[in-house]
Formats: C-alpha cells, structure tokens, sequence
C-alpha cells in the first residue's frame, strides 16, 4: 500500500523490541483504546543506560512502526539522551508519516517519556517536571 | 493468493458489462440529442436502456433519471422531497442513525436550512422496524428515508412494510437501494417505494454511472441545470457507455438473483461459522436479515487499520470501520449506531463477497485472519489487559 512509506511498513511488518520486560525499571502506557491506540513501553536501565526496551501497542500500522522506530532510537542510549527523542525525530526516522498519522509519533515521544519518568519516580530521582508533557496536552484524542 | 472480499466498496465489472460499452465508444459515440443518424443511434440505444431498467425495477421507463451514481440520486431525492414538502409547510424528515453519508450529509445541510430531521435507533441488530416509523410520523413530516441494505453492516430493512406505512399515511418514501439492487428482489410498486436509488459498480457495472427511480407525479428539483436531458430533469450529455454497461450488469444481475444469493450466502455463512471461531469476536449486524455477500466483525484487543494491512500483505482485500483508516478520530457511525462501544468498533473488519468468490477463498480469507488476529492480539497491551483480567471482555 502506498499509503505509508517503505520504512513504516518494514517496522509495522517486522517490529523491533516487541514484547514484554518481567521486572522492568520503567513502565509507561500513553494512549486510550477509545481513540484507538495505546502504546506501553517497558526499559530495562542499567547505570543510567536503557540496556533493554520492549513495546506493546494496540493501533494502527503507523502507531506500531512508530513504537518500533522509537524503541530502536534509545536502546542503548543513555538516559539523558533518551529523554531528548522527538517525534519529529521518529517520524523523520521512518522516512515521514501521512499527516493525520503524526500522533502516532507524538504517542511514541510521550510513551518513552512516561516510562522514564516512572523509572525517576521509583527511583527517587528528582527531575524537571516540564520535561513530560502529560498524554493529554497534545489534544489528540478531545476532538 | 488475491482474494478481492470488498465488494461493498466496489465491484469487477462483468465482461458483459465491458462488452455493452465498447461499441457505444467506438461506432454508436453519437450524442443522443443530435437529430442525425450517429445521434439518433445513441438516442434509441438510451431509450432502450431506460426500458430494460425499468423492467428490472418493475416501473415504468418516464421514473428512471440516470445520474452519476449513488450519491447524486440520494442527494436528488432528498433535496427534492424537502423541496415539496417546505411548498407545504412541512419541514420533518425521518431517517435512521446508519445511513450512508449521501444521505446523511444531505439531511444535515436540510438541517441547517431549518428541517427537521428525526434519525431512528436501529437497535444492536441493524434494524428498523415498521413501528418506529409510524410512530415517529408527524403531521409535517415530508419524507422518509431508509436504506434498503447497510453497506458495513449488510442489514437488510423491512422496505416493503415501512413503504406501506408511509403510503397509508401519505409521506414521501425514499430508499438508498445502493448496497440492494443486483443482489435482493426489487419491484418498486410491490415494495412501496416512491423514491429509489442505485449504483452500478456495486453489481459489476461501471463507476460513475447509477439512477434514480422517481414515481411519476413526484416534482424533482434540478440538482444541475442545463440542457433537456432526462426530460429536464438532469442536465449532461448522457454518459451512454456507462448506462450501456449499467443495464447490461443489472440485467445479468437480476436474471440470476435466486441463484446468486443461494451461492454467496452459503459462503457468507462458511466464512461467518469460520471466523467465530476466533474468541472474543462478534459478528456486526442480524445474521438473517443480511446480505448474501456481507460478513462484519468486531475483533477485542486489535485496530482495524493494522488488521487489513498484514491481510494485504496475504493478498485478502478486505476494509474496515476504523478509525484509522477513514481519517478521522471516530470509527464507523454504523458501528457505533449499533451500539458497539469505541474500542470494539476500532477492531472491525467487513468481508464482501460476490459470485465470483470460490470456498477455497472462504478457507483461506477464514485462516488468514485468525493468524492476523492472534498475531496483533500478541503484541496488544489492551488485549493483554483483557487477559490477565484488569479489563472485562465486552464480547463472548
């Protein structure tokens, strides 16, 4: 189908990091079934580093690739850096994204980014609160 | 394998509608208006075709306006019973909650311009009943609007009933045939019908081409203004290899209707009994009052768009209610008319079949889709939530 490009459908055919973490140091679920995706990411983070990602996402091809890309762009990634992925920088890893399909790259920002903030959180670790926008400030799901 | 399961969104055209064209673009291409002879060749082979039309709807020829599809002639019908009934002072229309959006967006324009317009619940089966209608009649309602078949959810009206409801009480009855006509019996006078219409290329015709069947003594109003087609009523030259293909495709339709519905519903109900195999799945729509290609389902845990994309990838050309994969935020005004709740709806899947699909497809269309389902419910976190029992299951 033309309606995404190569890369997208090589992610959405052939997913990376699919699956669960048993005891993962950071859980993060974004996204509602009501409009139709949810996306929840599970780290594995070793000496401030994500040593280990999975994902599990109920949605549409492009939210599935979106999860795969961006669990491949902060594996092995120090935390610091994880925190700074955007979803322009998935979408742009995915070679675009149709543009009623953006929010599936924002959903997969913000999924990593709850993840992080519950791995802070359990451990303790102060942060900077602007730096997690909640799920609900993008709109995505009010219309 | 390419299994071509969405006839509801279009069809192949048959060979003989292909055939019916080919001469009407190459010898006959005259313009059915002209007064010489290429013309006037174009002219009876119209005016024929008219004929052969009606005698598939069982009216007469003067009631058939060919137009550009289905679209046009619900929009001609709607806005032309508006029309007639704000002459009388009425301004109250009745239509049910799942029309298509011909129609739909036609009532909703209405709407704005100060109609009223009454859109009845179509219960969790897809039906309307004779009932509803009568009750919901008013003494300034000008028009009732029903389809004949849904085209998601394949659910087949009580037409002739609700028409004679409408005809004891004097209002206008107009019904999107679109899903219907080449597949189900028509027979306007018999069926209580005033205002009907069709497509072509949802029985092996061309696109672009369809009709409005208008009971005699109904004023129309123009939706396009022009020339003296259609005796003043649509405005064009003819689209005369279209209408060519049109009737040729309905006549072969309607010549094996009893045996076409015998075949396919026979696959339908295969594919049905195949697919609630899968757990927690639900079957969209009454399973006896419904089509004899349309089979919808609802499967927890999983979105639509993925499903058809990995059934593409097996070469099933299957559609879906999704959101996803309409663009908007909301899935199917169908499903949610019957009361399926979001999350379901987002998980649909509609498989159409014709009577060119073969059992081995059936087989094949029933495995591909529980490896779909199975597959994408592995990678679901809703489905895992229904799992492990945090979230109640909605279906069996």
């Amino acid at each position: 189908m033309a309606l995404y490009s190569e890369k997208v459908m090589d992610h959405f055919r052939n997913p990376r990091n699919v699956g669960v973490i048993e005891n993962a140091d950071g859980v993060g679920e974004v996204g509602n079934a009501k409009c139709g995706d949810i996306m929840k990411i599970y780290l594995k983070i070793d000496d401030d580093t994500i040593t280990d990602v999975k994902f599990e996402t109920f949605g549409c091809g492009s939210a599935i690739a979106s999860s795969s890309m961006a669990t491949e762009l902060i594996k092995g990634k120090p935390v610091s850096e994880a925190l700074q992925l955007t979803n322009k920088a998935v979408a742009e890893a995915l070679d675009g994204l149709p543009a009623h399909k953006l929010h599936c790259s924002v959903l997969a920002e913000e999924a990593i980014k709850s993840a992080l903030k519950d791995y802070y959180d359990k451990n303790n670790i102060e942060y900077d609160q602007s730096q997690f926008p909640d799920c609900a400030s993008c709109g995505h799901c009010d219309v | 394998m390419k299994i071509y399961v969405d006839n509801a969104a279009t069809t192949k055209m048959s060979r003989t509608a292909i055939d019916a064209m080919m001469p009407y673009m190459d010898e006959i291409y005259g313009n059915p208006s002209s007064l010489h002879s290429v013309g006037q060749s174009a002219n009876e082979a119209i005016t024929s075709a008219r004929e052969r039309m009606a005698a598939c709807l069982g009216c007469d020829a003067r009631e058939i306006i060919f137009t550009s599809g289905g679209s046009e002639a619900d929009n001609h019908a709607i806005t032309s019973a508006a029309r007639i009934g704000e002459r009388l002072g009425k301004k109250h229309i009745i239509s049910t909650a799942f029309e298509h959006h011909a129609v739909l967006h036609t009532l909703n324009r209405l709407e704005k311009e100060g109609f009223e317009i009454t859109l009845l619940d179509v219960h969790e089966n897809g039906l309307v009943t004779p009932q509803q209608v009568s009750d919901a009649i008013r003494e300034d309602t000008c028009l009732v609007t029903v389809m004949f078949a849904n085209n998601e959810i394949g659910t087949i009206q009580p037409i002739e009933e609700i028409g004679a409801v409408c005809r004891d009480k004097g209002v206008l009855f107009h019904t999107d045939a679109v899903q219907a006509v080449g597949h189900l019996h028509i027979d306007v006078n018999k069926q209580n019908i005033d205002m009907l219409s069709l497509s072509a290329h949802k029985f092996h015709g061309p696109k672009g081409v369809g009709a409005l069947y208008a009971k005699r003594g109904i004023r129309l109003t123009n939706l396009i203004e022009g020339g003296a087609q259609e005796q003043g009523r649509r405005a064009g030259t003819e689209n005369i290899p279209a209408i060519m293909g049109m009737v040729a495709a309905l006549e072969e339709a309607c010549n094996h209707i009893d045996e076409n519905a015998k075949a396919v519903s026979a696959l339908r109900d295969r594919l049905i009994s195949g697919l609630s195999e899968i757990p927690h799945g639900v079957l969209n729509g009454d399973a006896v009052h419904r089509l004899p290609g349309n089979v919808n389902f609802c499967f927890e845990g999983i979105e639509g768009e993925s499903l058809l994309l990995l059934l593409d990838d097996k070469g099933v050309y299957a559609s879906s209610g999704s959101a996803c994969t309409s663009g908007s935020l909301d899935p199917s005004h169908v499903l949610l008319a019957i009361g399926r709740p979001h999350e379901i709806a987002h998980g649909s899947l509609r498989l159409t079949l014709s009577e060119g699909t073969t059992a081995e497809e059936v087989d094949y269309v029933i495995g591909a889709v529980k490896e779909v389902v199975e597959y994408l419910r592995g990678m679901s976190p809703v489905w895992r939530d229904l799992v492990s029992g945090k979230n109640k299951f909605v279906t069996a």
